[in-house]
């Protein structure tokens, strides 16, 4: 390697490494070796910079930490040499992110060498830009950059790179490119000959238009002109041809950056962009070599879904659709990937969905490939494809399937059959079938919203009921059935078992002991499923069989004291009702009809996490009016109304069910939704700091029946939506959030899942948090989502949280805190996750409060007195009596200023009752700015105090006030964990000054949330 | 955004090349490159070349010991990904003379540099050979 022996001698151990510990062991010593030069050696020569730089990025490609020596790789950035110059640029983009500070250090390098004069300088500060750089570069560099791009001067190395990195700091900040001003130059910049700059151009395009297609309208003639002289082959020089093509990469660019206008208005680019279109899908023929033809088809596939989107003629999308069905059957497997995938966004176009049904079997084929990337496509294609015509075929095919696909898959299958067969079922009685089948080939991957969701439309249909008592009733002779069968087998007999009664095996006695049979296997949850079915078989025997009796009154007597509270009430309860005779009857009546609900299935498919899977879900919710209502049932209950397109259903659903479905969107969207904030964002933020109560059981109304324990309604019996919520916290919340505001490690939430660490380092007015996500259990949590709701002074960014937790597994999430002005107000996580089908949801407070932006400052008499002469009054410097503090002994409140950095300053005051406290508070509105305190305490109350607070900023003395009011009353945080302000009785008085801005504060909930804790 | 990283990794499941354009902590990159790498090595030649992992689309070749694996957005043009790994292959290939993993992985900065002049930002740059190394032999001029 160029010279530098040490890095290969060091590559080469790595080679020789036996095994995972060995390599670590070298790793280890070298980043000791690292570690002590630069500690060590003054003055390190470049070449030692560079090698040990090399070094570090070799390690951190290998998987290791390297958290130090950042400072030397951002050092080399400045070195005058190339070599060095470039090895700074390359591995600072490699090892820091776009929020670090060093990287922040480097911009006035950064900056000279963009408008510096030497081309492989600007070249490679560009690279670095264009990959890591952040807001603060955008705000700096823009102008620069932009004109570097149209400069006539430069050559195209420096612009095609200028070109990628605009692209970058617009993204970081749209403002950095002003659209009136930047549109004709654009246009321009795509009348370059340069195929370099043009490439790097076109995706510049594609972004700014996708942000605003309008204003660049005039740039969609040129690329159709790019399109024509490269389809011409005209003025491509050699090295941008490809195996033939003329570069295909440029091509495909040009295609897609023309999919972001909606569509092209004027005829004559519309026939020029045709014509090549034409070219492109009748003169791309297979060849032999395997470079060529991938390229050609490369071009070939973006046009495809060109004309999808431009909508053309029917012939030509027929002439689409043929050339599609070619390619699934053909044998190359990325053909026919590519195929199955287009074909899926085919769907989308309208008319064509009778040509695409023609290759129904032909994809079926393909459901059975042995390759599960190409079995995925033909999933999702036969999912869209379906609707009421080939549903019955296709919902075989997946059930059979079903039997034979892996482990990965079958949750997914299972979900898009059952989603599917309600769909589109013909009948429902085809329906009840399916969902039967699928809980019996696959019980395990069905979830409980599947068992859930048949028992509501057999409630809800009278016609299904005696069929799906029967169909249950012939389950239950399997040898072997799946828990879950047994489940709505049970529930379902329980409720309509009588209908059966005059058939053979179907009397209640027979029912009874051939479910009983099954109790001894099932877990816990399934016992008080068995336990209601048992109470209602009794109450249907007419007249009333003694035997039978006895036998489920032993049961019932056995389980009044199972360690189990949920079954133990229900063996005592049933046992305590089915005494009563009549009344018994009128509790254990047939469950009313369900309530007209969304299907969670959907809703769940939506959740599922393969985007791939979610393309066609969105596309099925595009199909979805015209097929909303096929369940031809006379109840509009069945009909399932799509989730979230409810608002948008078109005019062929009745506009009752409409309105109905809004209202049902709006009304419970606190309950179901984990994912999208609730418009009523305060009410979400006040009410459930922690912990949501558990929705849904009101929803069933309740039969009355006088004597009744209220428990027994029926929640009780009826299988309820996912639980929300449901667990039990570790600790209080509120007080682990005050631990956390004084100290800055430990627990921010915990409960018998997952617990929250959190760890911060501040500095001025930047603070880096790191989330400790750790999973206690043996199996993963999934659906996790931490939102943070920041508060207008704080500048919040999360890195993205992993959706799931493994099992045993702690995931680690920095989240980057900048203050920009005095408040108050606490930045609230919104966090939730699911385990098992219980979903949890937790707002946490997140302690980067106004004290962790204040660094200790003692002043001497000779630097206090001074300024807190110069602070004259209010608004600047604020007095105030505070009643209702907490009585503390002087040395005590003396701790605890010091303990959010308020540092007491020792014999300033004469007085000794008095305390006089320095600080400097940080925040990008103020900078460093010096607060001063002075408390004078009454030795005969300590109840009160007056303290006077003084800053240069109105809104930082007012901000701070209140903050150590707060802390002087409340502080006691013993076990009735209350939360600080308005809340309790002895409030204080109204402040004398008024608070800065209520306007600003009243728009921003996370103002309006510590206002009201 | 297009391209998210690129990644070569031999048949023993170590890395050899790393690149990111997006920020990943190391733990996350770990575990997303323990994952594709499980996945793309499980499949064989008559299988295609594309595999969906979590929200991102592996676009996958493989030379002689060597993967190259390109995660890219879910509507990305697997095609033109495809052949610009060749085309990654075929310019490194120009200036080592008959690449092999050894010349990747003695000659990291290199392959960066390479890497460099291809891709910026997750968008492709520049797709000419002679452009893309001309940046290389103004470092070896320098040396």
């Amino acid at each position: 390697m160029s010279g530098m022996r040490g890095l290969s001698v060091f590559i080469s151990d790595i080679r020789n490494c036996q095994n995972k510990e060995a390599e670590r062991l070298r790793v280890d010593k070298e980043l000791g070796n690292i570690r002590t030069c630069f500690k060590n050696e003054k003055v390190l020569t470049p070449y030692k910079k560079k090698k040990y730089v090399w070094k570090m990025l070799y390690i951190h490609m290998l998987g290791y930490d390297v958290d130090f020596g950042h400072m030397e790789a951002v050092s080399l950035i400045s070195a005058p040499k190339y070599p060095e110059k470039q090895v700074g640029y390359i591995v600072t983009s490699c090892l820091l992110n776009e929020n670090h500070d060093f990287l922040r250090l480097a911009i006035n390098t950064v900056r000279n060498d963009i408008i510096g004069r030497n081309e492989t300088f600007q070249c490679l500060a560009l690279t670095l830009v264009g990959n890591i750089g952040g807001r603060d570069f955008s705000e700096s560099l823009a102008p620069d950059v932009q004109k570097l791009l149209i400069s006539s001067s430069c050559r195209p190395l420096v612009r095609k790179k200028a070109a990628l990195c605009l692209l970058r700091l617009f993204r970081k900040n749209p403002d950095a490119v002003n659209v009136d001003g930047w549109a004709d130059r654009m246009a321009q910049l795509l009348d370059e000959r340069d195929l370099g700059i043009l490439t790097s151009s076109t995706s510049l395009l594609v972004a700014l238009v996708s942000n605003n297609h309008e204003a660049y309208s005039s740039c969609l003639p040129k690329c159709v002109k790019i399109l024509e002289r490269l389809a011409r082959n005209q003025h491509v020089p050699q090295e941008y041809t490809y195996y033939g093509i003329p570069s295909p990469w440029l091509q495909v660019k040009a295609m897609r950056a023309l999919q972001y206008f909606p569509t092209i208005e004027d005829p004559s680019t519309r026939k020029a962009l045709f014509e090549v279109l034409q070219r492109i899908l009748m003169g791309t023929d297979v060849v032999k070599n395997v470079n060529k033809n991938n390229a050609s088809h490369a071009v070939l596939f973006e046009a495809l879904s060109l004309v999808m989107h431009l909508d053309a003629e029917k012939e030509m999308m027929s002439q689409c659709v043929a050339l599609l069905g070619k390619f699934i059957s053909v044998r190359e497997p990325n053909i026919r990937y590519l195929g199955l995938e287009n074909m899926t966004r085919m769907l989308m176009v309208t008319d064509v969905q009778d040509s695409i049904k023609k290759h129904q079997s032909q994809i079926i084929t393909s459901l059975k490939d042995p390759d599960i990337s190409i079995r995925r496509r033909a999933l999702d294609l036969l999912y869209g494809m379906c609707d009421v015509s080939n549903a019955k075929d296709i919902v075989e095919e997946l059930l059979q399937y079903l039997s034979t696909a892996e482990f990965s898959m079958r949750e997914e299958l299972s979900l898009k059959a059952a989603i599917l067969a309600e769909k589109f079922a013909p009948d429902l009685s085809w329906y009840v079938d399916v969902i039967l089948q699928l809980i019996d080939k696959a019980g395990d991957f069905v979830s409980d919203d599947i068992w859930f969701r048949v028992v509501q439309f057999v409630t809800n249909n009278e016609d299904l009921q005696p069929y799906a008592a029967s169909k249950a009733r012939e389950y239950l002779d399997k040898i072997a059935i799946h828990e879950t069968m047994l489940k709505v087998s049970a529930y379902i007999l329980g409720e309509y078992g009588h209908l059966l009664a005059r058939q053979p095996g179907c009397s209640a006695s027979e029912l009874f002991s051939i479910l009983h049979e099954k109790l001894p296997t099932v877990s816990t949850p399934t016992i008080p499923i068995l336990l209601s079915t048992y109470a209602k078989l009794l109450m249907h025997t007419q007249p009333p069989d003694p035997e039978l009796q006895k036998k489920i009154w032993a049961v019932f007597k056995k389980y009044e004291s199972c360690i189990d509270v949920e079954i133990q009430q229900r063996a005592v309860e049933y046992f305590e009702l089915s005494k009563k005779g009549a009344a018994y009857m009128d509790v254990l009546a047939e469950m009313p009809k369900f309530p007209e609900r969304q299907s969670s299935l959907i809703k769940k498919a939506e959740d599922v996490e393969d985007t791939a899977d979610q393309s066609a879900i969105k596309l099925r919710a595009q199909q979805q009016p015209s097929n909303a209502l096929v369940l031809a049932d006379p109840q509009p209950v069945d009909g399932a109304p799509p989730p979230l397109k409810v608002p948008i259903v078109s005019g062929s659903t009745n506009p009752e069910s409409v309105a109905r479905s809004v209202s049902q969107a709006y009304g419970t969207l606190s309950s179901i939704d984990p994912q999208t904030p609730s418009p009523d964002l305060l009410s979400d933020l006040l009410g459930p700091l922690a912990i949501e109560a558990a929705p849904g059981a009101e929803q069933h109304g309740p039969i009355g029946a006088e004597g009744v324990p209220e428990e027994v309604d029926g929640s009780a019996i009826v299988p309820v939506e996912e639980q929300t919520n449901s667990v039990e916290l570790i600790g209080n919340i509120a007080e682990r959030f005050h631990a956390l505001c004084l100290k800055d490690s430990g627990v921010l939430y915990e409960d018998p899942h997952i617990q929250i660490g959190i760890k911060a380092e501040w500095r001025g007015h930047h603070g880096r948090l790191v989330l400790f996500m750790g999973n206690k259990n043996t199996s993963p949590l999934t659906s996790v989502q931490a939102l943070i709701l920041p508060p207008a002074h704080l500048k919040l960014d999360l890195s993205p949280v992993p959706d799931t937790i493994p099992p045993r597994a702690q995931v680690q999430s920095p989240l980057e805190v900048m203050n920009i002005r005095p408040s108050r107000d606490v930045a609230v996580l919104d966090f939730s996750y699911k385990f098992g089908t219980n979903m949890v949801n937790a707002k946490l407070r997140i302690p980067a409060t106004l004290n962790k932006f204040l660094q200790p400052l003692q002043l001497t008499s000779e630097e206090f007195f001074p300024q807190w002469r110069a602070l004259s009054g209010p608004p600047l410097k604020l007095q105030e009596v505070v009643r209702g503090v907490r009585p503390l002994a002087l040395p005590e409140m003396a701790n605890l200023f010091n303990s959010f950095h308020v540092t007491i300053c020792p014999g300033l005051d004469p007085n000794p009752n008095n305390l006089v406290a320095s600080t400097t508070f940080y925040s990008e509105s103020t900078g460093a700015m010096l607060c001063l305190a002075r408390i004078e305490t009454d030795p005969a109350d300590r109840t009160q105090l007056r303290m006077t607070i003084g800053s240069g900023d109105p809104a930082l003395t007012f901000e701070l006030k209140e903050f150590i009011k707060e802390q002087l009353i409340t502080i006691p945080m013993g076990s009735r964990a209350l939360v600080p302000a308005a809340g309790p009785g002895p409030a204080p008085a109204p402040p004398v000054a008024q608070p800065p801005s209520p306007a600003a504060l009243a728009d921003d909930p996370g103002a309006l949330l510590a206002g009201l804790l | 955004m297009g391209i998210r990283f690129i990644l070569m990794v031999n048949k023993q499941g170590q890395t050899r090349l790393a690149q990111y354009y997006e920020w990943l902590t190391l733990e996350e990159r770990r575990a997303l490159e323990g994952e594709i790498v499980r996945k793309c090595l499980a499949r064989n030649d008559q299988q295609c070349s594309f595999v969906e992992h979590r929200n991102y689309k592996i676009v996958y070749r493989r030379y002689a010991s060597l993967f190259f694996m390109v995660g890219v957005d879910d509507d990305e043009n697997e095609l033109a990904i495809l052949e610009f790994i060749h085309l990654l292959v075929e310019t490194m290939d120009k200036h080592f003379g008959n690449v092999c993993e050894l010349d990747i992985m003695f000659h990291l900065e290199k392959a960066h540099f390479m890497l460099e002049e291809m891709v910026m930002n997750g968008c492709i740059v520049e797709t000419s050979k002679a452009n893309i190394l001309s940046s290389i032999q103004l470092m070896d001029k320098a040396h």
